[in-house]
Protein backbone atom coordinates (compact mmCIF):
# COMPACT_ATOMS: atom_id res chain seq x y z
CA UNK A 1 0.00 0.00 0.00
CA UNK A 2 2.35 2.72 1.41
CA UNK A 3 1.11 6.33 0.94
CA UNK A 4 1.35 8.02 -2.72
CA UNK A 5 1.96 12.01 -3.68
CA UNK A 6 0.86 13.15 -6.20
CA UNK A 7 3.71 15.26 -7.64
CA UNK A 8 3.63 18.74 -9.06
CA UNK A 9 5.22 19.75 -12.91
CA UNK A 10 7.56 22.25 -11.01
CA UNK A 11 9.03 19.04 -8.85
CA UNK A 12 8.95 16.31 -11.29
CA UNK A 13 12.54 17.19 -12.32
CA UNK A 14 13.40 15.76 -8.96
CA UNK A 15 11.81 12.28 -9.68
CA UNK A 16 12.72 11.53 -13.01
CA UNK A 17 9.90 13.37 -14.43
CA UNK A 18 7.44 10.58 -12.15
CA UNK A 19 4.18 12.12 -11.68
CA UNK A 20 3.38 9.73 -8.28
CA UNK A 21 6.24 8.55 -5.66
CA UNK A 22 5.27 6.57 -2.72
CA UNK A 23 6.71 6.83 0.99
CA UNK A 24 6.42 5.84 4.64
CA UNK A 25 3.27 6.21 6.75
CA UNK A 26 4.03 8.71 9.31
CA UNK A 27 3.29 12.74 9.22
CA UNK A 28 3.65 15.58 6.63
CA UNK A 29 7.17 16.22 8.11
CA UNK A 30 7.82 12.90 8.15
CA UNK A 31 6.65 12.39 4.62
CA UNK A 32 9.01 15.27 3.35
CA UNK A 33 12.05 14.02 5.26
CA UNK A 34 11.53 10.68 2.97
CA UNK A 35 11.17 12.63 -0.24
CA UNK A 36 14.52 14.38 0.48
CA UNK A 37 16.03 11.23 1.35
CA UNK A 38 14.54 9.58 -2.25
CA UNK A 39 15.05 12.48 -4.01
CA UNK A 40 17.80 15.05 -2.55
CA UNK A 41 17.04 18.86 -2.83
CA UNK A 42 13.66 18.49 -3.15
CA UNK A 43 12.92 19.65 0.28
CA UNK A 44 14.16 22.79 -0.04
CA UNK A 45 11.92 23.53 -2.55
CA UNK A 46 8.93 22.97 -0.04
CA UNK A 47 10.14 24.39 3.39
CA UNK A 48 11.84 27.57 3.74
CA UNK A 49 14.93 28.28 5.81
CA UNK A 50 13.92 27.53 9.57
CA UNK A 51 11.77 24.32 8.26
CA UNK A 52 8.53 25.49 8.24
CA UNK A 53 6.62 24.77 4.90
CA UNK A 54 6.24 27.37 2.16
CA UNK A 55 3.65 30.15 2.14
CA UNK A 56 2.46 29.19 -2.08
CA UNK A 57 2.75 25.41 -1.06
CA UNK A 58 -0.31 23.68 -0.85
CA UNK A 59 -0.50 19.93 0.46
CA UNK A 60 -3.33 17.51 0.69
CA UNK A 61 -4.30 15.01 2.42
CA UNK A 62 -7.19 12.39 0.92
CA UNK A 63 -8.04 16.02 -0.80
CA UNK A 64 -8.49 17.83 2.57
CA UNK A 65 -6.27 20.76 2.86
CA UNK A 66 -3.29 20.28 5.67
CA UNK A 67 -4.34 23.41 7.19
CA UNK A 68 -7.69 22.18 8.02
CA UNK A 69 -5.94 19.04 9.80
CA UNK A 70 -3.01 19.30 11.64
CA UNK A 71 -0.69 21.37 9.54
CA UNK A 72 2.82 19.36 8.74
CA UNK A 73 2.03 17.44 11.86
CA UNK A 74 -0.65 15.56 10.36
CA UNK A 75 -0.86 11.93 10.13
CA UNK A 76 -0.49 10.19 7.01
CA UNK A 77 -1.51 6.46 7.30
CA UNK A 78 -0.88 3.17 4.25
CA UNK A 79 -3.72 3.76 1.45
CA UNK A 80 -3.52 7.67 2.05
CA UNK A 81 -3.18 9.73 -1.36
CA UNK A 82 -1.41 13.00 -0.81
CA UNK A 83 -1.65 15.79 -2.97
CA UNK A 84 1.48 18.62 -3.79
CA UNK A 85 0.21 21.72 -5.61
CA UNK A 86 1.12 25.21 -6.40
CA UNK A 87 -1.17 27.99 -4.93
CA UNK A 88 -3.09 28.69 -8.07
CA UNK A 89 -5.20 31.80 -8.80
CA UNK A 90 -8.76 32.57 -8.89
CA UNK A 91 -11.30 32.27 -11.13
CA UNK A 92 -13.12 34.86 -9.98
CA UNK A 93 -12.58 38.56 -8.92
CA UNK B 1 13.22 43.58 -28.89
CA UNK B 2 9.79 41.52 -27.53
CA UNK B 3 7.35 43.72 -25.07
CA UNK B 4 7.42 41.15 -22.44
CA UNK B 5 11.02 40.32 -21.54
CA UNK B 6 10.48 37.19 -19.31
CA UNK B 7 9.49 36.04 -16.27
CA UNK B 8 9.91 37.00 -12.93
CA UNK B 9 9.26 35.48 -9.19
CA UNK B 10 7.31 37.60 -7.00
CA UNK B 11 8.57 35.85 -4.19
CA UNK B 12 12.57 35.06 -4.19
CA UNK B 13 13.38 37.26 -7.68
CA UNK B 14 14.53 34.25 -10.06
CA UNK B 15 14.06 35.27 -13.52
CA UNK B 16 12.45 32.65 -16.36
CA UNK B 17 12.28 32.71 -19.76
CA UNK B 18 9.40 33.72 -21.72
CA UNK B 19 6.96 30.71 -21.17
CA UNK B 20 3.53 29.06 -19.97
CA UNK B 21 4.66 28.83 -16.73
CA UNK B 22 3.27 30.33 -13.46
CA UNK B 23 4.86 29.08 -10.49
CA UNK B 24 8.67 29.34 -9.30
CA UNK B 25 10.56 25.98 -9.25
CA UNK B 26 12.87 27.10 -6.31
CA UNK B 27 10.02 28.51 -4.02
CA UNK B 28 6.29 27.87 -5.87
CA UNK B 29 5.93 31.68 -5.93
CA UNK B 30 3.73 33.35 -8.75
CA UNK B 31 5.72 34.30 -11.88
CA UNK B 32 4.81 37.86 -13.41
CA UNK B 33 5.60 39.22 -16.48
CA UNK B 34 8.58 41.61 -17.00
CA UNK B 35 7.75 44.45 -19.62
CA UNK B 36 10.51 45.84 -21.80
CA UNK B 37 10.02 49.36 -20.17
CA UNK B 38 13.00 50.94 -22.19
CA UNK B 39 10.53 49.74 -25.53
CA UNK B 40 7.84 50.70 -24.27
CA UNK B 41 8.02 54.01 -22.84
CA UNK B 42 9.50 56.36 -25.30
CA UNK B 43 6.19 55.04 -27.62
CA UNK B 44 3.52 55.42 -24.82
CA UNK B 45 1.47 59.11 -24.44
CA UNK B 46 -2.19 59.68 -23.65
CA UNK B 47 -2.83 60.85 -26.86
CA UNK B 48 -1.50 57.61 -28.60
CA UNK B 49 -4.19 55.77 -25.94
CA UNK B 50 -6.81 58.35 -26.13
CA UNK B 51 -6.22 57.37 -30.50
CA UNK B 52 -6.56 53.71 -29.64
CA UNK B 53 -9.60 51.24 -29.91
CA UNK B 54 -12.61 52.21 -27.63
CA UNK B 55 -11.69 49.07 -25.92
CA UNK B 56 -8.78 47.41 -23.15
CA UNK B 57 -6.51 47.29 -26.21
CA UNK B 58 -5.77 51.03 -26.34
CA UNK B 59 -3.40 50.18 -23.65
CA UNK B 60 -1.92 47.72 -25.69
CA UNK B 61 1.67 49.00 -25.57
CA UNK B 62 1.39 48.04 -21.75
CA UNK B 63 -0.13 44.51 -21.97
CA UNK B 64 1.97 41.38 -22.33
CA UNK B 65 1.24 40.17 -25.58
CA UNK B 66 3.43 40.64 -28.88
CA UNK B 67 1.08 40.76 -31.62
CA UNK B 68 -2.28 42.24 -32.06
CA UNK B 69 -5.38 40.92 -30.10
CA UNK B 70 -6.39 37.83 -31.94
CA UNK B 71 -9.11 37.13 -29.25
CA UNK B 72 -11.79 39.54 -27.09
CA UNK B 73 -11.10 42.66 -29.75
CA UNK B 74 -13.78 44.72 -28.04
CA UNK B 75 -13.47 43.78 -24.48
CA UNK B 76 -13.18 46.74 -21.54
CA UNK B 77 -13.34 50.23 -21.78
CA UNK B 78 -16.49 50.31 -19.81
CA UNK B 79 -18.22 53.19 -18.42
CA UNK B 80 -17.24 54.87 -15.31
CA UNK B 81 -20.27 55.95 -13.74
CA UNK B 82 -20.38 59.34 -11.41
CA UNK B 83 -22.69 57.89 -8.68
CA UNK B 84 -24.87 60.91 -7.55
CA UNK B 85 -27.30 59.25 -5.61
CA UNK B 86 -25.12 56.51 -4.25
CA UNK B 87 -22.73 59.25 -3.55
CA UNK B 88 -25.42 61.23 -1.56
CA UNK B 89 -26.43 58.16 0.40
CA UNK B 90 -23.13 57.36 1.63
CA UNK B 91 -22.16 61.16 2.27
CA UNK B 92 -19.64 61.11 -0.70
CA UNK B 93 -19.79 63.90 -3.40
CA UNK B 94 -16.90 62.13 -5.73
CA UNK B 95 -18.16 58.51 -5.94
CA UNK B 96 -17.50 56.55 -9.26
CA UNK B 97 -18.86 53.29 -10.03
CA UNK B 98 -16.54 51.77 -12.59
CA UNK B 99 -19.18 49.46 -14.27
CA UNK B 100 -17.93 45.68 -15.73
CA UNK B 101 -21.29 44.57 -15.61
CA UNK B 102 -21.56 45.24 -18.75
CA UNK B 103 -18.13 44.53 -20.09
CA UNK B 104 -18.11 42.60 -23.68
CA UNK B 105 -19.15 39.87 -24.27
CA UNK B 106 -19.99 38.16 -21.22
CA UNK B 107 -20.83 40.88 -18.44
CA UNK B 108 -17.60 40.81 -16.17
CA UNK B 109 -14.38 41.90 -15.93
CA UNK B 110 -13.25 38.42 -16.78
CA UNK B 111 -13.35 39.23 -20.65
CA UNK B 112 -10.62 41.28 -19.53
CA UNK B 113 -8.49 38.59 -18.64
CA UNK B 114 -9.36 36.21 -21.01
CA UNK B 115 -8.98 38.38 -23.98
CA UNK B 116 -5.17 38.64 -22.88
CA UNK B 117 -4.83 34.92 -21.95
CA UNK B 118 -6.33 33.73 -25.17
CA UNK B 119 -4.35 36.29 -27.32
CA UNK B 120 -1.09 35.09 -25.82
CA UNK B 121 -2.51 30.98 -25.56
CA UNK B 122 -2.29 31.96 -29.67
CA UNK B 123 1.05 33.26 -29.57
CA UNK B 124 1.91 30.15 -27.40
CA UNK B 125 0.59 27.87 -30.33
CA UNK B 126 -2.15 26.60 -28.15
CA UNK B 127 -5.47 24.88 -29.75
CA UNK B 128 -7.05 24.33 -26.34
CA UNK B 129 -7.72 26.17 -23.22
CA UNK B 130 -9.01 25.27 -20.31
CA UNK B 131 -10.20 26.92 -16.82
CA UNK B 132 -11.27 26.00 -13.00
CA UNK B 133 -14.08 28.77 -12.49
CA UNK B 134 -16.79 29.98 -10.62
CA UNK B 135 -18.81 31.02 -13.44
CA UNK B 136 -17.43 34.68 -14.71
CA UNK B 137 -14.61 32.85 -16.17
CA UNK B 138 -16.50 30.26 -17.05
CA UNK B 139 -18.77 32.34 -19.02
CA UNK B 140 -15.83 34.33 -20.57
CA UNK B 141 -13.53 31.45 -21.55
CA UNK B 142 -16.36 29.41 -23.20
CA UNK B 143 -17.60 32.62 -25.78
CA UNK B 144 -13.58 33.69 -26.33
CA UNK B 145 -12.94 30.26 -26.98
CA UNK B 146 -16.20 30.15 -29.60
CA UNK B 147 -14.75 33.57 -31.14
CA UNK B 148 -11.03 32.78 -31.17
CA UNK B 149 -12.02 28.90 -32.59
CA UNK B 150 -9.84 27.08 -29.75
CA UNK B 151 -11.10 23.96 -27.92
CA UNK B 152 -12.22 24.31 -24.42
CA UNK B 153 -13.03 22.24 -20.98
CA UNK B 154 -14.62 24.69 -18.46
CA UNK B 155 -14.31 23.27 -14.63
CA UNK B 156 -16.82 24.57 -12.50
CA UNK B 157 -18.65 23.92 -9.16
CA UNK B 158 -21.76 21.56 -9.28
CA UNK B 159 -23.60 23.87 -7.36
CA UNK B 160 -23.48 27.03 -9.51
CA UNK B 161 -26.48 29.10 -10.44
CA UNK B 162 -27.77 28.42 -13.48
CA UNK B 163 -27.55 31.49 -14.70
CA UNK B 164 -23.39 30.88 -14.75
CA UNK B 165 -24.08 27.32 -16.46
CA UNK B 166 -26.31 28.10 -18.98
CA UNK B 167 -24.10 30.72 -19.97
CA UNK B 168 -21.10 28.40 -20.60
CA UNK B 169 -22.82 26.16 -22.39
CA UNK B 170 -24.33 28.49 -25.08
CA UNK B 171 -21.23 28.81 -26.55
CA UNK B 172 -20.60 24.82 -27.18
CA UNK B 173 -17.67 24.32 -24.50
CA UNK B 174 -17.01 20.65 -22.59
CA UNK B 175 -18.09 21.90 -18.89
CA UNK B 176 -16.95 19.50 -15.98
CA UNK B 177 -19.46 20.12 -13.45
CA UNK B 178 -16.94 19.12 -9.87
CA UNK B 179 -18.47 17.25 -7.16
CA UNK B 180 -16.84 19.83 -5.00
CA UNK B 181 -16.16 24.12 -4.08
CA UNK B 182 -14.38 26.07 -6.03
CA UNK B 183 -11.07 25.38 -3.97
CA UNK B 184 -11.48 21.71 -4.67
CA UNK B 185 -12.53 22.02 -8.60
CA UNK B 186 -8.91 24.46 -8.30
CA UNK B 187 -6.85 21.66 -6.67
CA UNK B 188 -8.21 19.05 -9.56
CA UNK B 189 -7.23 21.47 -12.09
CA UNK B 190 -3.90 22.45 -10.79
CA UNK B 191 -3.60 18.47 -10.24
CA UNK B 192 -4.85 18.18 -14.46
CA UNK B 193 -2.82 21.62 -15.31
CA UNK B 194 0.50 19.49 -16.60
CA UNK B 195 -1.41 16.53 -17.97
CA UNK B 196 -3.11 17.58 -20.96
CA UNK B 197 -0.89 20.11 -22.80
CA UNK B 198 -4.50 22.64 -22.60
CA UNK B 199 -3.79 26.46 -22.27
CA UNK B 200 -5.64 26.81 -18.24
CA UNK B 201 -6.04 30.42 -18.56
CA UNK B 202 -5.50 30.53 -14.44
CA UNK B 203 -3.17 28.09 -13.92
CA UNK B 204 -0.25 27.99 -16.53
CA UNK B 205 -1.31 31.11 -18.34
CA UNK B 206 -1.90 33.42 -15.21
CA UNK B 207 0.92 35.55 -15.41
CA UNK B 208 -0.73 36.64 -18.47
CA UNK B 209 -3.98 36.22 -17.68
CA UNK B 210 -3.82 38.38 -14.70
CA UNK B 211 -1.97 41.73 -16.74
CA UNK B 212 -5.31 41.67 -18.16
CA UNK B 213 -6.75 43.44 -15.70
CA UNK B 214 -4.31 46.00 -14.99
CA UNK B 215 -6.64 47.44 -18.12
CA UNK B 216 -9.39 48.28 -15.31
CA UNK B 217 -6.79 50.59 -13.38
CA UNK B 218 -5.61 52.52 -16.38
CA UNK B 219 -9.76 53.01 -17.79
CA UNK B 220 -10.24 54.46 -14.74
CA UNK B 221 -7.18 56.82 -14.60
CA UNK B 222 -8.48 57.79 -17.95
CA UNK B 223 -11.76 58.40 -17.73
CA UNK B 224 -11.29 60.53 -14.42
CA UNK B 225 -9.01 62.87 -16.75
CA UNK B 226 -5.83 61.07 -16.57
CA UNK B 227 -5.90 60.65 -12.39
CA UNK B 228 -5.47 58.44 -9.94
CA UNK B 229 -8.68 58.32 -7.38
CA UNK B 230 -7.94 58.63 -3.37
CA UNK B 231 -9.67 55.23 -2.73
CA UNK B 232 -10.79 52.05 -4.88
CA UNK B 233 -12.99 49.49 -3.45
CA UNK B 234 -12.61 46.15 -5.07
CA UNK B 235 -14.02 42.37 -3.93
CA UNK B 236 -11.50 40.01 -3.60
CA UNK B 237 -11.62 35.94 -4.50
CA UNK B 238 -8.70 34.92 -5.52
CA UNK B 239 -7.14 38.25 -4.64
CA UNK B 240 -5.74 38.92 -8.58
CA UNK B 241 -7.62 41.87 -9.41
CA UNK B 242 -7.03 44.01 -6.25
CA UNK B 243 -3.17 44.10 -6.73
CA UNK B 244 -3.36 44.51 -10.89
CA UNK B 245 -5.66 47.52 -10.10
CA UNK B 246 -3.21 48.65 -8.31
CA UNK B 247 0.10 47.80 -10.82
CA UNK B 248 -1.57 49.52 -13.17
CA UNK B 249 -2.18 52.90 -11.47
CA UNK B 250 1.35 52.94 -10.95
CA UNK B 251 2.45 51.90 -14.26
CA UNK B 252 0.90 55.23 -15.76
CA UNK B 253 2.24 56.98 -13.39
CA UNK B 254 6.00 55.50 -13.53
CA UNK B 255 5.66 56.40 -17.68
CA UNK B 256 4.13 60.03 -16.53
CA UNK B 257 0.62 59.67 -17.64
CA UNK B 258 -0.87 60.76 -14.75
CA UNK B 259 0.78 62.79 -11.37
CA UNK B 260 1.09 60.44 -8.29
CA UNK B 261 -0.70 57.58 -7.09
CA UNK B 262 -2.33 58.47 -3.79
CA UNK B 263 -4.98 55.61 -4.16
CA UNK B 264 -5.59 53.56 -1.09
CA UNK B 265 -7.05 50.25 -1.59
CA UNK B 266 -10.02 48.30 -0.21
CA UNK B 267 -10.55 44.56 -0.21
CA UNK B 268 -14.11 43.56 -0.15
CA UNK B 269 -15.31 39.83 0.98
CA UNK B 270 -18.42 38.23 2.39
CA UNK B 271 -18.18 37.20 6.02
CA UNK B 272 -18.84 33.53 4.69
CA UNK B 273 -15.86 33.56 3.35
CA UNK B 274 -13.33 36.47 4.22
CA UNK B 275 -9.58 34.88 4.23
CA UNK B 276 -8.05 37.91 3.17
CA UNK B 277 -10.34 40.73 4.45
CA UNK B 278 -9.65 38.69 8.00
CA UNK B 279 -6.12 38.50 7.90
CA UNK B 280 -6.19 42.44 7.32
CA UNK B 281 -8.30 43.26 10.12
CA UNK B 282 -6.58 41.02 12.22
CA UNK B 283 -2.89 42.44 10.73
CA UNK B 284 -1.94 38.64 10.63
CA UNK B 285 0.87 37.53 8.35
CA UNK B 286 -0.72 34.95 6.87
CA UNK B 287 -4.23 33.97 5.89
CA UNK B 288 -6.12 31.43 7.28
CA UNK B 289 -8.15 29.03 4.57
CA UNK B 290 -11.35 28.75 4.98
CA UNK B 291 -14.55 26.69 3.81
CA UNK B 292 -17.10 29.23 2.11
CA UNK B 293 -20.21 29.41 2.68
CA UNK B 294 -22.07 32.36 1.09
CA UNK B 295 -24.31 33.20 -1.77
CA UNK B 296 -21.90 35.76 -3.28
CA UNK B 297 -20.30 32.65 -4.98
CA UNK B 298 -18.24 34.45 -7.66
CA UNK B 299 -15.89 35.21 -4.81
CA UNK B 300 -16.49 32.16 -2.60
CA UNK B 301 -12.58 31.22 -2.62
CA UNK B 302 -10.98 30.00 0.48
CA UNK B 303 -7.93 29.98 -0.50
CA UNK B 304 -7.06 32.72 -2.63
CA UNK B 305 -3.93 32.28 -4.63
CA UNK B 306 -2.83 36.20 -4.80
CA UNK B 307 -3.96 36.10 -1.17
CA UNK B 308 -0.65 37.64 -0.44
CA UNK B 309 -0.39 40.00 -2.42
CA UNK B 310 -3.93 41.31 -2.27
CA UNK B 311 -2.58 41.67 1.27
CA UNK B 312 0.30 43.40 0.79
CA UNK B 313 -1.65 45.60 -1.78
CA UNK B 314 -3.78 46.90 0.67
CA UNK B 315 -1.10 47.54 3.25
CA UNK B 316 1.11 49.42 1.19
CA UNK B 317 -1.63 51.84 -0.20
CA UNK B 318 -2.30 52.57 3.52
CA UNK B 319 -6.31 51.04 3.08
CA UNK B 320 -8.01 48.81 4.67
CA UNK B 321 -10.84 45.74 4.45
CA UNK B 322 -13.64 44.63 5.80
CA UNK B 323 -16.67 42.17 4.89
CA UNK B 324 -20.81 42.05 5.10
CA UNK B 325 -23.12 39.78 5.89
CA UNK B 326 -25.46 37.86 3.56
CA UNK B 327 -28.51 40.54 4.28
CA UNK B 328 -25.91 43.11 3.44
CA UNK B 329 -24.88 41.66 -0.08
CA UNK B 330 -28.95 41.88 -1.10
CA UNK B 331 -29.13 45.16 0.75
CA UNK B 332 -25.99 46.18 -1.52
CA UNK B 333 -27.10 45.09 -4.61
CA UNK B 334 -30.71 46.84 -4.30
CA UNK B 335 -29.29 49.82 -2.57
CA UNK B 336 -27.19 50.36 -6.25
CA UNK B 337 -30.17 48.91 -8.64
CA UNK B 338 -32.28 51.64 -6.69
CA UNK B 339 -29.89 54.91 -6.62
CA UNK B 340 -28.02 54.02 -10.00
CA UNK B 341 -29.85 51.37 -12.17
CA UNK B 342 -27.22 49.40 -12.19
CA UNK B 343 -27.99 45.39 -11.48
CA UNK B 344 -24.42 44.05 -9.85
CA UNK B 345 -24.42 40.16 -9.05
CA UNK B 346 -23.20 39.36 -5.60
CA UNK B 347 -20.37 40.08 -5.65
CA UNK B 348 -21.49 44.12 -6.53
CA UNK B 349 -23.32 43.86 -3.21
CA UNK B 350 -20.63 42.84 -1.27
CA UNK B 351 -18.26 45.88 -2.60
CA UNK B 352 -21.31 48.11 -2.70
CA UNK B 353 -21.88 47.20 0.78
CA UNK B 354 -18.62 47.31 2.13
CA UNK B 355 -18.14 50.79 0.49
CA UNK B 356 -21.20 51.92 3.09
CA UNK B 357 -19.44 50.15 5.95
CA UNK B 358 -16.27 51.99 5.30
CA UNK B 359 -17.82 55.34 4.62
CA UNK B 360 -19.83 55.03 7.65
CA UNK B 361 -16.33 54.37 9.57
CA UNK B 362 -14.81 57.62 8.09
CA UNK B 363 -12.51 56.13 5.99
CA UNK B 364 -13.01 58.67 3.05
CA UNK B 365 -13.31 62.28 2.78
CA UNK B 366 -16.64 63.86 1.84
CA UNK B 367 -15.04 65.18 -1.22
CA UNK B 368 -12.47 62.24 -1.92
CA UNK B 369 -12.74 60.83 -5.29
CA UNK B 370 -14.02 57.42 -4.27
CA UNK B 371 -14.38 54.43 -6.93
CA UNK B 372 -16.18 51.00 -6.61
CA UNK B 373 -14.77 47.89 -8.63
CA UNK B 374 -18.55 46.43 -10.01
CA UNK B 375 -16.68 43.14 -11.53
CA UNK B 376 -20.34 41.38 -12.90
CA UNK B 377 -23.74 41.24 -13.75
CA UNK B 378 -26.48 41.26 -11.16
CA UNK B 379 -28.90 39.24 -14.34
CA UNK B 380 -26.31 36.04 -13.62
CA UNK B 381 -27.28 35.76 -10.23
CA UNK B 382 -30.96 36.39 -10.19
CA UNK B 383 -31.06 33.35 -7.19
CA UNK B 384 -29.08 35.61 -4.97
CA UNK B 385 -32.32 37.80 -4.97
CA UNK B 386 -35.25 36.10 -6.03
CA UNK B 387 -38.36 36.56 -3.20
CA UNK B 388 -36.75 39.79 -1.91
CA UNK B 389 -37.40 42.53 -3.83
CA UNK B 390 -40.82 43.04 -3.12
CA UNK B 391 -43.91 42.02 -5.22
CA UNK B 392 -45.51 42.88 -8.49
CA UNK B 393 -48.92 43.99 -8.58
CA UNK B 394 -51.47 42.23 -10.82
CA UNK B 395 -54.37 43.86 -12.11
CA UNK B 396 -56.62 43.39 -14.91
CA UNK B 397 -56.86 45.07 -18.62
CA UNK B 398 -58.78 48.15 -17.97
CA UNK B 399 -58.51 51.38 -16.25
CA UNK B 400 -60.33 51.05 -13.14
CA UNK B 401 -58.41 47.96 -11.98
CA UNK B 402 -55.13 50.33 -12.37
CA UNK B 403 -57.13 53.14 -10.33
CA UNK B 404 -57.67 50.83 -7.94
CA UNK B 405 -54.29 49.55 -7.40
CA UNK B 406 -53.04 52.78 -7.78
CA UNK B 407 -54.95 53.40 -4.23
CA UNK B 408 -53.44 50.97 -2.62
CA UNK B 409 -51.26 51.60 -0.26
CA UNK B 410 -49.21 49.20 -0.74
CA UNK B 411 -48.50 50.21 -4.35
CA UNK B 412 -48.01 53.83 -4.01
CA UNK B 413 -45.31 52.90 -0.84
CA UNK B 414 -43.53 50.48 -3.47
CA UNK B 415 -43.24 53.57 -6.15
CA UNK B 416 -41.86 55.67 -3.71
CA UNK B 417 -39.37 53.96 -2.31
Amino acid sequence: MAVQVLVPTPLRKFTNNEETVTVAPGTISSLVDDLEAQFPGIKARLTDDSGELRRFVNIYVNEEDIRFLSGKDTAVVDGDAISIVPAIAGGAS
Amino acid sequence: MPKVLGMKCRECGEEYPTSPIHVCELCFGPLEVVLNWDEIAPRVTRERIEAGPPSMWRYWDLLPVEGPPTVGKNVGFTPLVKAEKLGRELGLNNLYIKNDAVNHPTLSFKDRVVACALTKAREFGYDTVACASTGNLANSVAAHSAEGGFKSYIFIPSDLEQGKVLGTLIYGTNVLSVTGNYDEVNRLCAEAGGKYGWAFVNINLRPFYGDGSKSFGYEIAEQLGWRAPDHVVVPCAGGSLISKIYKGLNELDKLGLIDGVPTKMYAAQAKGCSPITTAIKTKADVFKPQRPNTIAKSIAIGNPADGYIAMDTVRKSGGWADDVTEEEIVDGIRLLGRTEGIFAETAGGVTVSVTKKLAEQGYFGENDTVVIAITGNGLKTQEAVVGKLGQTVGIQPNLASLEAALKTEQLLAGSAS
